[in-house]
């Protein structure tokens, strides 16, 4: 085991500079590769030059954020407490002819803290969580009397039905959509989730909302959106060989922008085909 | 600390294992093939394991390749795909003659990425872990001189490669391989007319089937053999932790393989004689009424069923090489282990409460919320054994005289990788944020640290640790360190930039992420990514090349090279069949290291040294 020769000495100097060339070569590559422009495909919508959350826009989003904030910090101060106690201990430690380990079985005490305090911070953490998750997901919590609309996702595509003027679904008067989500700014919606043939995932990145659309059951999410603008409805769960082309639309109007579109898409008389004029390419 | 033993009792174990068995020669096929000897069957899973390893690495390059140059324009991708189309043929990418130019298929990425998932876990980590490890260390470290039930060992071995063979061919069926994810969710899994897989998946169906018959026969054996076959004196609480965390996961893959079981036949049911367990009725296809199913199942019921494994089953991976790495650290740490009761009572805590978060996978499945809390508490309480253990391989480190042989620097790599894994944990434990981050690159990024940088970094210690009494020669020391620097640097160059991805949005499982564009910014990223990917699989061709090369060139090895305690290190090389010669007897526990009493020279007390005047007292 014990090969101090001058040898194995030079080797061990050889691979400290092959690695630290390697992530000097890599940085390097980093930053020249990551960072280059980037041809645009699809100029409309939600674009970032920054490598991180995307904008946020709903009432629960900043929530979400700090959320997440607050346990990137704790995980963060772990991370660095860990790994720098690890490599300082290896450095204080390493072998040295002559040195004696410490014999020592264990402390219980140590093992009591350490079992402690994560304990409690984690503890901490979902009840933090919990308050936030019921104020999203708990039924009995939804937003009173906001507007209900329907998705029905299949494959590769949105189905999306507004209740119309009467605000009842199943009748002559739905106005529906495909790819083309509508909502009005500051103002709550429920959106209802019943996928028509695999599971699907309705995931808007700016709301920090995702919720499964299943074959079979329904299930639901609200959100206020907070911007105007226009962003993307993305499926975030695999639904066939298309999954990567199921992306649909969600444009945050004015409370009038929205009641005047729909009232262009309100359906003709004879209900049979009307032409999705919005419909993307 | 050390127990006298009674002479009766030694006699009475002595003939539990066949330790004075007579050496006889065997053919071909029973030393190689059809062998009942541990030793040989666990060589056989590490053989099995490496190819595996090798398939399901190919197939994750499959799905760098698409992911670092979407666009299909650059020159390696190109280069690539006219290199593998003419050695494998176009079931990969398509070539436009139009433009001149290769391009891969979209059903074929997701069959890349739906194989590679399941190759790694069911074929390379799991052998290697409760195939190579468990067979090779069991009876060696409880000093046995077999399996308990040596013809189960075999079937168990046989049926892996059944398994394995049959997981292969789905590759060369109409409509190709599995495409539905590794977690193969209904509706997509069930109905052929959604995925266009149509034997794919029901060859997934029954090799997993097979490759679970594999797995409780192993895991009955592992029980028996380490619950009756310890030598005199080796109790409980002197098993080596790695025996610990293999036993405990044993009984984990005896509750948990059962329900994946089941789920599985009841999906190829669903799928082959018109069951509707997991399709619910009103389903359409391409615009009009599914047929050919009467409906009334319920989507979720295989989700809660696949998870109610799936979630032990992430333990199953880990516990072993958690088990791993405290041998690789107390042994070039040449220090006790640090609160060895801690960490098997967090080993055994882990298993329990393994079973209680399959939830967590389903925050967003539209499974009730409340639900939802709860497996949320359940997770948060499930990362307090990791922090302890973690604190104990710190502990371990602390004080000691440590080396960094090749072995030393993998169980390192291990510990600093699991951390972020674990820490990464909390993320999606925290149910609005996982909201978020579910089905992002995050859980791409939080699994691979957890199942490569952990898992895999372990196996690699292992087998260099092991390799010496495997083959009786060393791995060659300066390769090794080589192999772990690529290693160590390229894996963090995959797999940390996909928790960026997962933040900036990113969802997994996505053929062409530039299609969004709140993704495009990433197609960088990706890029470098991908070549650190392709770095990390010549790091491996590298280990491969070493271990064959030191099987058969490499330096002779000593008894006990790494003056290590355990009973396999007290064995000539080679082992010969039954093991022990005599049957060995335990008087300490494996970890006395540095210890005041060890023999004059020696700062290592093997387990079965007789302490000074034993013997003598009667």
């Amino acid at each position: 085991m014990s090969e101090n020769n001058s040898s194995s000495k030079r080797f061990h100097i050889l691979l400290t500079i092959a690695v630290t060339a390697a992530i000097a070569v890599g940085l390097y590559f980093y930053s020249t590769v990551a960072m280059n422009p980037h041809v645009s495909k699809s100029p409309t919508v939600s674009r970032y030059e920054h490598f991180w959350l995307p904008g946020s826009n709903s009432t629960y989003a900043p929530e979400i954020d700090s959320m997440f904030n607050i346990i990137m910090w704790i995980t963060m101060v772990v991370f660095v407490l860990v790994e720098v106690g690890l490599v300082y201990f290896l450095w204080r430690y390493r072998h040295k002819p002559g040195r004696k380990a410490l014999y020592t079985h264990g402390n219980n005490k140590l093992e009591i803290a350490w079992t402690i305090v994560p304990a409690v911070i984690l503890v901490f953490l979902a009840i933090f969580s919990n308050s936030l998750w019921s104020e999203i997901r708990d039924p009995a919590k939804f937003p009173k009397n906001a507007p209900v609309i329907r998705i029905a996702p299949r494959q590769f595509e949105w189905d999306i039905t507004y209740p119309g003027p009467d605000g009842k679904f199943d009748t002559p008067d739905d106005v529906g959509t495909i790819n083309q989500l509508y909502l009005a700014v500051n103002e709550p919606v429920q959106i209802r989730l019943n996928a028509q043939d695999v599971i699907h995932s309705f995931f808007v990145p700016e709301f920090r909302i995702k919720q499964d659309a299943v074959p079979g059951m329904q299930t639901a999410v609200w959100v206020t959106p907070t911007k105007m603008g226009d962003f993307n409805i993305a499926c975030a769960e695999l639904c066939g060989a298309q999954h990567y082309r199921m992306m649909g639309y969600v444009h945050i109007v004015s409370h009038d922008s929205l009641a005047s579109w729909l009232k262009s898409q309100a359906p003709a008389p004879a209900p049979a085909a009307a032409p999705d004029t919005t419909k993307a390419k | 600390m050390s127990t006298i033993v009674l002479p009766a009792e030694i006699k009475k174990a002595s003939q539990n294992g066949h330790a004075a068995h007579a050496h006889h020669e065997l053919s071909f096929v029973r030393k190689y093939l059809f062998s009942t000897d541990h030793k040989m069957i666990a060589k056989q899973f590490l053989l099995f394991s490496m190819f595996f390893l090798l398939v399901g690495g190919m197939l994750a390059l499959i799905v760098r390749l698409q992911l670092g140059w979407p666009d299909h324009q650059s020159g390696f991708f190109q280069f690539f795909a006219k290199i593998w189309s003419s050695i494998f043929g176009k079931e990969v990418f398509a070539f436009n003659k139009e433009t001149g130019m290769y391009g891969m298929l979209d059903n074929f990425y997701n069959s890349a990425f739906t194989m590679h998932a399941t190759f790694m876990i069911f074929f390379a980590v799991m052998p290697f872990l409760m195939g190579t490890f468990a067979n090779f260390l069991i009876p060696l470290s409880i000093g046995a001189g077999d399996m308990a039930f040596p013809k189960l060992n075999m079937a168990s071995f046989w049926m892996a490669v059944l398994a394995g063979l049959l997981m292969l061919t789905a590759f060369f069926v109409k409509g190709g391989a599995a495409a539905g994810g590794w977690t193969s969710y209904p509706t997509l899994s069930a109905v052929p007319d959604y995925s266009g897989v149509i034997w794919g998946q029901n060859l997934w169906l029954i090799s997993l089937l097979c490759s679970g018959i594999s797995s409780l026969l192993g895991a009955i054996n592992y029980i028996t053999t380490v619950v009756n076959m310890r030598c005199p004196g080796m109790s409980w609480f002197r098993l080596p932790l790695v025996i610990w965390a293999i036993f405990i996961t044993a009984v984990l893959l005896l509750l948990a393989v059962p329900v994946l079981a089941s789920a599985l036949i009841l999906l190829l049911f669903d799928r082959t004689i018109g069951t509707s367990f997991f399709i619910p009725t009103g389903l359409l296809s391409a615009g009009s009424p599914l047929t050919g199913h009467v409906g009334g199942g319920q989507v979720l019921l295989w989700q809660h069923l696949f998870w109610f494994f799936g979630h032990p089953e992430v333990y199953i991976m880990i516990l072993p090489a958690m088990g791993l790495a405290s041998e690789l650290l107390s042994n070039f740490s040449r220090k006790p282990i640090f609160g060895y009761k801690a960490m098997v009572l967090a080993i055994a805590g882990i298993a329990v409460l393994g079973f209680f978060v399959w939830g967590h996978h389903m925050f967003q499945s539209g499974m009730n919320p409340l639900l939802g809390t709860t497996f949320m508490i359940s997770t948060m309480v499930i990362a307090v054994p990791s922090a302890i253990k973690t604190f104990n391989w710190l502990g371990t480190v602390w004080g000691g005289n440590v080396t960094f042989a090749t072995p030393m620097l993998f169980g390192l790599g291990f510990v600093s990788m699991f951390v972020i894994g674990g820490l990464s944990g909390i993320f999606m434990a925290s149910t609005p944020v996982d909201i978020f981050i579910h089905d992002t690159y995050f859980i791409v990024g939080h699994i691979h640290y957890v199942l490569f940088g952990g898992s895999v970094f372990a196996i690699f210690g292992g087998l260099y640790f092991w390799f010496p009494k495997m083959f009786g020669r060393m791995m060659n020391e300066k390769l090794g360190k080589i192999h772990f620097w690529i290693a160590f640097l390229s894996f963090n160059g995959v797999f940390f930039p996909m928790h960026i991805l997962g933040i900036g949005g990113m969802m997994r499982r996505i053929y062409d992420y530039t299609q969004y564009p709140h993704l495009v910014r990433f197609q960088g990223m990706n890029e470098f990514m991908s070549v650190c990917a392709y770095i990390l699989g010549f790091s491996t061709l590298l280990f491969i090349f070493n271990f064959f090369w030191s099987m058969f060139k490499g330096k002779k090895a000593e008894t006990n090279p790494w003056h290590s305690n355990t009973l396999e290190w007290t064995l000539a090389n080679p082992i010969g069949h039954g093991n022990f010669p005599e049957m060995p007897h335990v008087f300490r526990g494996p970890y006395e290291y540095s210890a005041p009493d060890c023999p004059e020279g020696m700062d290592y007390y093997p387990q079965n040294m007789p302490p000074p005047g034993w013997g003598e007292a009667k």
